[in-house]
Formats: structure tokens, sequence, C-alpha cells
């Protein structure tokens, strides 16, 4: 019988590594929801650097201001740049037809991109591209390959050479507290303006803002569901002192 | 209070209602832990019909709106997230409490006579269940909202002769479109729930009639007292409504670990794919039911042979097909002259062990893809699946039982 009752509930939890289809090595990355400077940061570079092609359709500027602690007029001055009102929808003005003329497909929308791939897989392919002058915009990506989107971010990064080592993971030395593997491109074509650790830290951010808008309701969640469980240990103290009470006379 | 009770009773028979059904029901004194799974699914159907009212509220059944509409619940209206993620949460939680009320069925023969007609309506609502999922998966119209759908809406395509009509009827397009979205919302949220409630409580009257059965198998009204109470029965309340509320306990703490923390259940309860609304030019790179199809699934990829002329899909739409009748004549199957699995033979046991082995791996191959090798193992246990009913006439004939004690034990 206990052997039936192991095997029942190995039913109701079955293999959680589901990841199908990603034959490529990811960079991991831990999102950290609490973090509020990294998630404005990652907001700034959002709204800098991808919102020109990427809306983020399914949700709200004035709920990322409340969550993130940004300032209305801040955010209407500095990350507004469609005219839109604080209320809406995280739209973008281009014309969908002509994006996939541009780029072969239009952008996707990026609010539940963290859902659909995961933050190990944002992480690496934002640092994943490198020159391949057989691809129309000149730029590939060891994450995503014969990718149509360009190397919108070269200015910080650089541009590679050659594939980037995806997958090997940072590692900081124990000893002299360096750093290990920032640096993953071996050979650079030009030189960003920022340093490879640098680079990281802000797609480190980009992610975690990314991972923010596809689940904004983590923390609040987690932190409800605390309470929901403390809740039902103390009905259950109840039922089970209830329970004996009445069954003490049966025999 | 007492007269209004009067007042009511004179004109609609309630004493007598709650007499005949909880009051002075009586149900054996020896229920074990499987018990709680009969309780928990009507649980989790009342969940499922509170979050599915005010979740309708906010949801917008049009290709166009659907997708964005879900977020709008997600992220817009007040408590929304949590709505979703319980009636989300909840489907997962129905078919685990269903799939563990089902064995406790199978383990302590409770659809032996006089029970088969109890077992039957349970059936019939597995079935809807089945039907009432599949449709709740198109609504969110995800990736695999559409192609799941797809999927099995063109298995019906398989039928020689009519399957192509059929499949196009059931669709009402020639793919699945808006208008498939339409007709599997007005199923999900009107059809098959009165459905449902009506089989539930033919399931529930069937049940009382009768009595329950218990782990020992016994038939507690052959033993009673001078007033006609089986001396091994217990009032359901107030002993079974206060043992049910524990049960209510412990299944919430763990059913919250899940809807708080874990929503997707690591793409389990979400598939990933789903967070990208559906595109009917883009197949996703594979396709997979939710997990409480998955055993099925596996037996449908498993026929790979073509037989009489007829296409091996066919095939395994009938073996599929056949894996869920074959359950409804489970109450003719077994010729054991016990019904618990404590006094059967070894026989029966090592084939109930066989048989749920056989589901659990079936489940886990329809969720990854298939290769030649996992192939071979799902066809070896869609036979163990099929072996287990087949034989069973002939087992729980042959095996040497153990004598049934005249009282229940503990």
């Amino acid at each position: 019988m206990r052997k039936l009752i192991v095997g029942l509930f190995i039913a109701i939890l079955p293999a959680l590594g589901l990841a199908a289809g990603a034959s490529v090595e990811l960079d991991t990355m831990e999102p950290d929801h609490t973090n509020k400077e990294s998630l404005q940061r990652g907001a700034a570079l959002f709204t800098n650097y991808c919102m020109g092609c990427h809306s983020m359709e399914y949700a709200r500027y004035k709920r990322v201001s409340e969550d993130l602690g940004i300032p209305q007029e801040l955010y209407e001055e500095n990350l507004i740049f469609t005219g839109a009102k604080i209320g809406e929808l995280m739209k973008n003005s281009m014309n969908k037809d002509m994006a996939a003329d541009w780029f072969g497909a239009p952008p996707p929308d990026l609010t539940l991109e963290s859902r659909l791939r995961g933050e190990d897989w944002i992480y690496s392919y934002l640092r994943g591209f490198y020159k391949d002058d057989t691809r129309p915009l000149g730029v590939n990506n060891v994450v995503f390959d014969n990718v149509g989107m360009p190397h919108v971010m070269a200015d910080l990064q650089g541009l590679c050479a050659v594939e980037p080592r995806i997958g090997e993971g940072a590692s900081v030395d124990p000893l002299s507290g360096d750093v290990r593997n920032a640096d993953i491109c071996p050979e650079w074509e030009t030189e960003g303006s920022m340093s490879p650790a640098e680079f990281n830290s802000a797609m480190y951010d980009l992610t975690n803002f990314m991972s923010y808008m596809g689940d904004p309701v983590k923390v609040e969640r987690e932190r409800l569901g605390m309470f929901a469980l403390i809740f039902v240990a103390i009905f259950f103290i109840f039922a089970y002192l209830l329970n004996r009470e009445y069954w003490k006379d049966v025999h | 209070m007492n007269k209004l009770v009067n007042w009511v009773d004179e004109r609609l028979p309630i004493v007598d209602a709650w007499n005949k059904h909880l009051g002075k029901y009586y149900a054996p004194k020896n229920f074990n832990m499987w018990y709680f799974f009969g309780s928990l699914a009507m649980l989790v159907l009342v969940n499922q019909l509170i979050t599915g009212i005010w979740l309708t509220m906010s949801y917008n059944p049009s290709a166009e709106g659907a997708f964005a509409s879900v977020e709008y619940i997600m992220r817009d209206v007040e408590w929304g997230w949590l709505l979703r993620y319980l009636h989300s949460t909840g489907a997962s939680a129905f078919f685990v409490v269903v799939y563990l009320h089902m064995f406790r069925g199978l383990m302590y023969g409770s659809y032996q006579k006089p029970r088969e007609l109890i077992w039957i309506f349970g059936m019939l609502i597995y079935l809807v269940l089945m039907a009432e999922a599949f449709m709740g998966y198109l609504l969110p119209w995800g990736q695999m909202s559409y192609w799941g759908a797809q999927v099995i809406v063109n298995l019906f395509g398989a039928i020689p002769v009519i399957g192509d009509d059929l499949s196009l009827w059931i669709r009402g397009d020639y793919l699945i479109s808006g208008i498939t979205l339409n007709r599997f919302f007005a199923l999900h949220v009107v059809a098959l729930p009165i459905v449902l409630l009506g089989l539930v409580v033919l399931h529930i009257l069937a049940l009382h009639e009768v009595g329950s059965n218990n782990p020992d198998g016994i038939d507690i009204k052959k033993n009673k007292d001078e007033n006609g109470v089986p001396k091994d029965g217990i009032p359901f309340h107030p002993y079974y409504t206060v043992h049910d509320l524990m049960g209510v306990g412990v299944f919430f703490f763990i059913f919250f670990i899940v809807v708080f923390f874990f929503p997707e259940m690591g793409g389990l309860f979400l598939e990933k794919p789903n967070f990208e609304p559906a595109n009917a030019l883009k197949t996703p790179d594979h396709i997979a039911p939710v997990w409480y199809f998955t055993p099925f699934y596996a037996m449908l990829r498993a026929v790979t042979v073509d037989l009489f002329g007829l296409d091996a899909k066919f095939w395994g739409v009938v073996v599929m097909g056949g894996a869920i009748a074959i359950l409804f004549v489970l109450p003719w199957l077994d010729r054991s002259p016990v019904r618990s699995m404590r006094y059967k033979g070894w026989l029966s046991k090592i084939a109930l062990v066989i048989f749920a082995v056989s589901f659990i791996v079936l489940g886990y191959l329809g969720i990854v893809p298939a290769t030649a090798g996992r192939t071979t193992v799902a066809q070896i246990l869609t036979t163990f699946y099929f072996l287990y009913f087949i034989l069973m006439p002939f087992y729980t004939r042959m095996e040497k039982t153990k004598p049934v004690p005249e009282r229940v034990t503990g």
C-alpha cells in the first residue's frame, strides 16, 4: 500500500524540467523584483533601446511608475516618448506591416517575453550578438540563430568579432574578488562605451525589468501567499482539535 | 428559527433531506485518507464555479480580444490575478483529486455491486470534466491553446468517411478560429457545467441510496443495532464534516503553495508557449497537452501501425477512446468475491500496481517529445493498461482471497 501512495504522489509532481527546444547553453539570471533601483535602470534601458520597436501593450505606464517608485511627472517627461497618457497601455507607433517588411517579421510584443522564454534566455540573448557578414544586418546571435534583430546596444557593448561565450557563467575569484568570465568576447570588432562587467550588469537590470513586466504581481503575490498559508495552518489546528473532540467517542 | 424551519418543512422536505444526506446518513467509521478526495473534488468544483463566474465578467471571448483580456484580468482587474490562478490551478487540482478518488475506487472495489451506477456516473463526470478542461484551455487563446485544440479536433478527422466533416462541424470553420473560440466558451461556461452539476447530484444520490463502501469492502448494513443503525456506521454530520474540514485544511495548504508561489508549476499547469498569442501561421516546436491528458496522448502516439487499410492515427484514436471506454465496464470485469484490495490475492495487487505505474509513466511519456525508444515503452505500457482490464475476469477469479472479517477493522 505504501508503494502505491508514493507512486501516486510521484504522479502529481512529474518531472518539472520541461524546457523543450532550448539546445543552447544559457547563462543563469536570478531576477529580483524587490531591487527597485535595478528595475528603474532596466526600465530606462528598455524605454530607450527597445521600445522604439517592441511594445509592452498589455501593461500600463502608470503601474510601472507606481511599482518601481518613479514619480509620475518624472516618468511622463523621461520615459514616455509617444505622447501617450500615463494611464494608457505601453504601445508604440511602429506599423506592424511595415515592420514585417523591414525585419522579416514584426518585432514581437515583449510584455510576456520573460514567461515565454525565461530570464536566462533573455539575459543570454541580449549579450549574444556577434559580427556575421552573411546576415542582412551584419550581426547574428548565438542564442537565436539568424535573428532578424539588429544589435541595438552595440554602442554600449561593442561588437564582438566572433561568437561570444555564453553559458560558461561568470564567477568571482574567491581570493582576489575579481569577476572572471565577465568578458564573454575573446576578440572585439569595435569597443563599446561600457566595460564587459558594466554591460553584464546593465543587461541584468534590463532582464530584471522584463521579468518584472511578465509577472508584475510576483512580490505582492508571494507576500500574500505567506499570510494565506499561515491562515490555513491555524485553520488546520482548529479543524484538527474539533475533529479530535468529536471523534473521541467513536471506537 | 425552529418555527421557520417547521414552516418551510411543511412545504418542502428539508428536514428529511438533511437527515437522509447528512444527519442520519450512516457512513462506515473506518474511512482512511483516501476518502478525503470526494469531498475535495466538490470543493474544487465550487472553486471553479465561483472563480469562473468572476473571470467571465472580464473575459472577452473573441479571437481579437481573448489573449489581451486575460492579461487585462492579470494586470488591471482588482484581484484578477488571484481569480485566474485559482481557476487555472484549480483545473489541475480537480484532476489530481479526481484521479486519486478514482484510484481509491479501484483499490477498495467501490465500483462492485451494488455501486455500479455510482461508478458509471463518476466516469461520466470524468468524461465531462475532460471536455470541460479541454474547452477551457482554448479560452486564453495562447499558442498552446490554439495548437492543442487543433491537434485534438483533428483527431476526429481520423475517423473514416465522416471524420473530416465531423471535425469541421466541431470547429465550425476550416481551422480553429474565433468561431471555435465562441462555441467553446459557450460550452465551457454554460452547457458543460450544467451537465457536470447534474451528474454530481446523480453520483451522490446513487451513493446515498446504497451507502458508502469502506477500506474493508464490508457491507455495514448487514450488522445493525436495535434501532436499525449500522453498528459500524456513524452519522456523516458531524463526524465526517469535521473530518473533511481537516482534509480541506491540508488541501488548501498545498493548493495555495502552488497558487501563490508556483502558479505555472514549472510549465505543467500553465505551459510556456501559452504566453504567446495564438498564431495560425506559426506551429510551436513541440505540442503537448496539459499533464492530465498526457497518459491518453501517449497511448495515441504509441499506435504506429496501419491496420486493415486504415491509418495508424485512426487506430490511435480507437485505443485512446477504448482506454476511457473500458473503465465504464469495470464493475462487470471484477469477478472477485471480495471488494477490498486488503483481502484480494497477490495477483490483483500486482495488477493494480502495474496499472498505476503504467498510467503514471504514460503520463510522463505524453509530456516529453517522442523518440523511438520512448514509443516502444509507451506501446508496452499501453498493453499493460489494457491487460489490467482484459485479464481482470480471470485473475480475480483464479486467485486465493483472504477471509473478510464480519466487522470493520480500524
